[in-house]
């Protein structure tokens, strides 16, 4: 039977390995200006994964094709330099790999997180709630309107809590149920929860965030593509929660500032 | 302490009666088998909560006959309802991470092997024990009882993320009584797993006998004394936490809940908590909790290898080593569980940069284990099967590992079906191999009966090949960005991978029923198995030299007395290829 075991470790290992080798569950398109660095992070990661995982399943393999079913009295061997070697090898290779893996990957996450947006990027507020995205533009003014939970009045749509009658700045603000945006523009995404723990995820963008209640959490991207794109939330966020998603509308600059002009009127 | 008074402290008296014998029971071995014994009702279940979830991902409209009996608003005319499926999945979740994973591997068979192993009548503090296993019954009874409530079990996930876990019944439903006797089970569960951590060091360091030097344990009691040390600070985390969400839920506090939020239309009465606070204390205990789950089965595989290898490993040291570096790196990793969650991004590499460097004791193990393979005259039986079985899991699941470990990485993975994939293969598989492997190893010994061989091959082959099916597909899934937690999947990106999904739920079931095959195969043969003698696999650690089943006092009143460790394989014993840990014999000088 420990052939046996053998062979079906090949198997195993091989069939594994094969979806990955064909392609057959891509990444999506990337279309922001920082994905390809989390990308080639992730492929030179799966490789590393790749090689460690069918290696060592084909290690067991053949140890266990030589090694079980001997006949008895068969000399006890130890594998060659013991355990020593074995420790230095985890030690210099492992930690070698996993120290690159960690010092360059820092790259792509410092690309999203350590830089801030520039002066003129486009901000745009997004809520999560219980089960939609809202998306707030400041409008003509250039000024976001201030919130009041107090004043959230969903059947009015009034998701924000604005009030106009009082606020000057919240009068011209534009809501909408889709992110539209123009391409080719960095975007300030600033992020507010309404009710419980969301998340924003737009798998082309390479973008993925919580929206954390109390928090003013905020990223920054710029797409690179025309079209339009799924936003799913994926922090549980109750029954609704499978079915909580939006659209992200990648606009050419002139499609966008025509718009944002009908959403004026 | 002297010595004889330290083990006489614990003496009790020999059993009398029905409810001290099998209920109230102070003795160890019978603490173990309760555990064991819960441990396999709640895998049942979450084994039957998994299928539901499946049947229901791949055809959300089918009628599942019965269901209806389960809960009428939960699933009217046998429809789940999404909310229901969510509530199944907490369950799910719950249940297997603490009452399958905590229990099985450590809590039941450190409790029956432990003692013996170190050549002790028992625990230091029997009474402590028996309180840790009737503290996680009720634990266990409460969970349960929120499958009764009307509103049934709650729908936050096992992670209760708060201020969904929090606020109440605005959440939705299941939230309002189900999630506080979530947080009372879970409580509950806390207290009885300290009993129990405190009860093995306690026992581990004061109760060995003359001659078990603590290098000479057996490397299972090595394993269990470790995950007992970790448990100790994780659960004396969660215990706390649990208590603050309760008094958020009922007594008006807002730890976790800040101003402004609106739920169901209503402005929630809170003010000044922190939702990350609950993320922060969860995974401080969170993830220690997922080594407890993986050390004591690596301690059992180890164990059960050497033995089936008829040689010992390259080096018990370096795996003793191992076992303690990654108890200790357990406590530094906690973060990558939030790398999105809203903390520092300087938090998160600062997180990552000790997950990786997880990556070398784990693959010291991994290797050590491979490497003394090597020249070993490896035994196949159902034991040997699923402890070798193990070590390809263990690399299938912890190699998903280095991908999740990098922030940057996990922008894009966290949330979806790789991190799902990633943890049932360590968890839900790896980690269950070294329970499947200790009981086919130890059931001789604990019921002087065999269980059945060609059954036990069969129901090995049945699941490692069945779980490679179900969960190497999670890891693809994953990476095209299939998101978890939902009950069906109505974005259009995920049209193309229906049938990858219909796929894993008819692997899911097949494997599933194999798993009764082990059911049968335990309860058949603790009546009818074939009669096994005292050490049947040749073995030298302290359990294989006493009687199959032990007697109450283990020992029979002898205070034992070691000589050896127990990786005395492949030598010229007096018994065979081997020397037990208590025979005076002196072991031949070995060359190489």
């Amino acid at each position: 039977m420990g052939k046996f075991f053998a062979i079906v470790l090949v198997i195993i290992a091989v069939a594994s390995a094969y979806p990955i080798l064909a392609h057959h569950f891509p990444l999506p398109e990337d279309i922001s200006t920082h994905g390809h660095l989390i990308d080639d992070q992730l492929n030179e990661t799966m490789v590393e994964a790749g090689v460690s995982f069918v290696g060592a399943q084909l290690v067991l393999a053949a140890f266990l094709w030589s090694f079980t079913g001997r006949k008895p009295g068969s000399p006890l061997k130890n594998f060659p330099g013991g355990a020593r070697i074995l420790v230095v090898f985890a030690f210099v290779i492992v930690g070698l790999e996993v120290l690159a893996l960690g010092v360059l990957g820092q790259k792509a996450w410092a690309s999203v997180y350590f830089t801030a947006p520039s002066a003129d990027a486009l901000q745009v507020q997004a809520q999560a709630e219980q089960f939609a995205f809202y998306f707030r533009y400041p409008g003509p003014d250039g000024k976001f309107g201030q919130l009041h939970p107090e004043k959230i009045d969903e059947g009015n749509q009034n998701y924000f809590g604005l009030d106009p009658e009082n606020d000057v700045a919240a009068r011209d603000d534009i809501v909408s149920g889709e992110l539209v945006i123009p391409v080719n523009k960095e975007i300030h995404l600033m992020m507010h929860g309404k009710d419980v723990g969301h998340s924003f995820y737009v798998r082309e963008l390479r973008i993925q965030q919580d929206f954390m209640p109390g928090l003013d959490l905020a990223v920054h991207f710029t797409a690179t593509k025309v079209g339009k794109y799924e936003i799913v939330c994926t922090q549980l966020c109750g029954l609704g929660h499978y079915n909580m998603k939006a659209y992200l509308n990648v606009m050419s600059q002139a499609d966008y500032d025509n718009w944002l002009k009908q959403q004026s009127q | 302490m002297s010595e004889t008074s330290a083990q006489q402290a614990h003496v009790h008296a020999p059993p009398e009666g029905f409810l001290r014998k099998y209920v109230f029971s102070l003795d160890h071995k019978v603490i173990g088998k309760q555990y064991y014994a819960l441990a396999l009702v709640a895998v049942f279940t979450g084994m039957f909560l998994s299928w539901l979830m499946r049947i229901h991902m791949v055809w959300p409209n089918a009628k599942i006959p019965g269901l209806e009996l389960l809960s009428k608003v939960g699933a009217p005319g046998g429809i789940m309802t999404p909310e229901y499926y969510l509530s199944l999945m907490t369950m799910h979740g719950t249940l297997m991470v603490f009452f399958v994973l905590t229990n099985a591997p450590f809590a039941a068979f450190g409790n029956y092997f432990l003692p013996i192993q170190i050549g002790a009548e028992d625990m230091a503090f029997p009474r402590f024990n028996m309180m840790s296993f009737w503290t996680t019954f009720v634990a266990w009874a409460v969970l349960m009882l929120a499958f009764v409530i009307p509103d049934g079990p709650p729908i936050a996930g096992w992670t209760e993320y708060t201020p969904l876990s929090a606020i109440g019944k605005d959440a939705g439903p299941g939230m309002e009584w189900g999630a506080s006797l979530w947080g009372i089970s879970i409580a509950l569960f806390c207290v009885g797993s300290l009993l129990g951590a405190l009860n093995f060091i306690a026992t581990t360091l004061d109760l060995r006998a003359k001659g078990m030097t603590l290098m000479r344990m057996p490397l299972c009691t090595w394993a269990w004394f470790i995950t007992s040390c970790i448990a100790l600070l994780a659960f004396a985390v969660l215990l706390p936490a649990c208590i603050l969400l309760i008094l958020d839920r009922h007594a008006g506090t807002s730890f976790f809940i800040p101003a402004g939020i609106v739920a169901s239309d209503r402005l929630q009465p809170h003010s000044g908590g922190s939702p990350l606070l609950w993320q922060h204390l969860f995974w401080f205990f969170g993830h220690p909790e997922v080594y407890i789950a993986i050390l004591p089965s690596m301690g059992i595989v180890s164990h059960i290898l050497i033995n089936s290898m008829r040689k010992p490993l390259l080096s018990a040291k370096v795996v003793i080593y191992s076992m303690m570096s990654i108890g200790f790196l357990s406590y530094m990793v906690w973060g990558h569980h939030m790398f999105l969650s809203g903390m520092n991004p300087m938090s998160g590499l600062a997180f990552s940069f000790p997950t990786l460097t997880i990556t070398i004791p784990a693959t010291i193990l991994t290797l050590i284990w491979l490497g003394s393979l090597y020249g070993a005259n490896i035994q196949i039986n159902s034991a040997s099967l699923f402890a070798l079985g193990f070590i390809s899991m263990f690399v299938a699941g912890g190699v998903s590992g280095f991908l999740l470990a990098q922030p940057s990485i996990d922008i894009y993975l966290h949330a979806t079906y790789f991190v799902v994939g990633h943890f049932h293969m360590v968890m839900g598989v790896a980690s269950l191999f070294g329970v499947f492997a200790g009981t086919y190893f130890w059931f001789p010994k604990m019921t002087g009966r065999f269980m059945n061989e060609g059954l036990g091959k069969l129901h090995f082959w049945i699941t490692f090949i069945g779980t490679y099916c179900i969960f190497m597909p999670f890891h693809y899934l994953g990476l095209i960005g299939n998101v978890r937690r939902y009950q069906s999947f109505v974005d259009d990106y995920m049209a193309p991978y229906l049938g990858v999904h219909k796929f894993m739920t008819i692997a899911a079931l097949i494997t599933g029923a194999g798993q009764l095959i082990f059911l049968f195969n335990l309860i058949y043969s603790r009546f009818k198995g074939k009669p096994a003698p005292d050490n049947p696999w040749n073995a030298t650690s302290l359990e294989w030299s006493i009687p199959s089943p032990p007697p109450w006092n283990n020992f029979g009143g002898k205070h034992p007395v070691v000589y050896h460790d127990p990786f005395q394989y492949g030598v010229k014993g007096s018994k065979g290829d081997f020397v037990m840990q208590d025979s005076p014999e002196q072991v031949p000088a070995s060359g190489d």
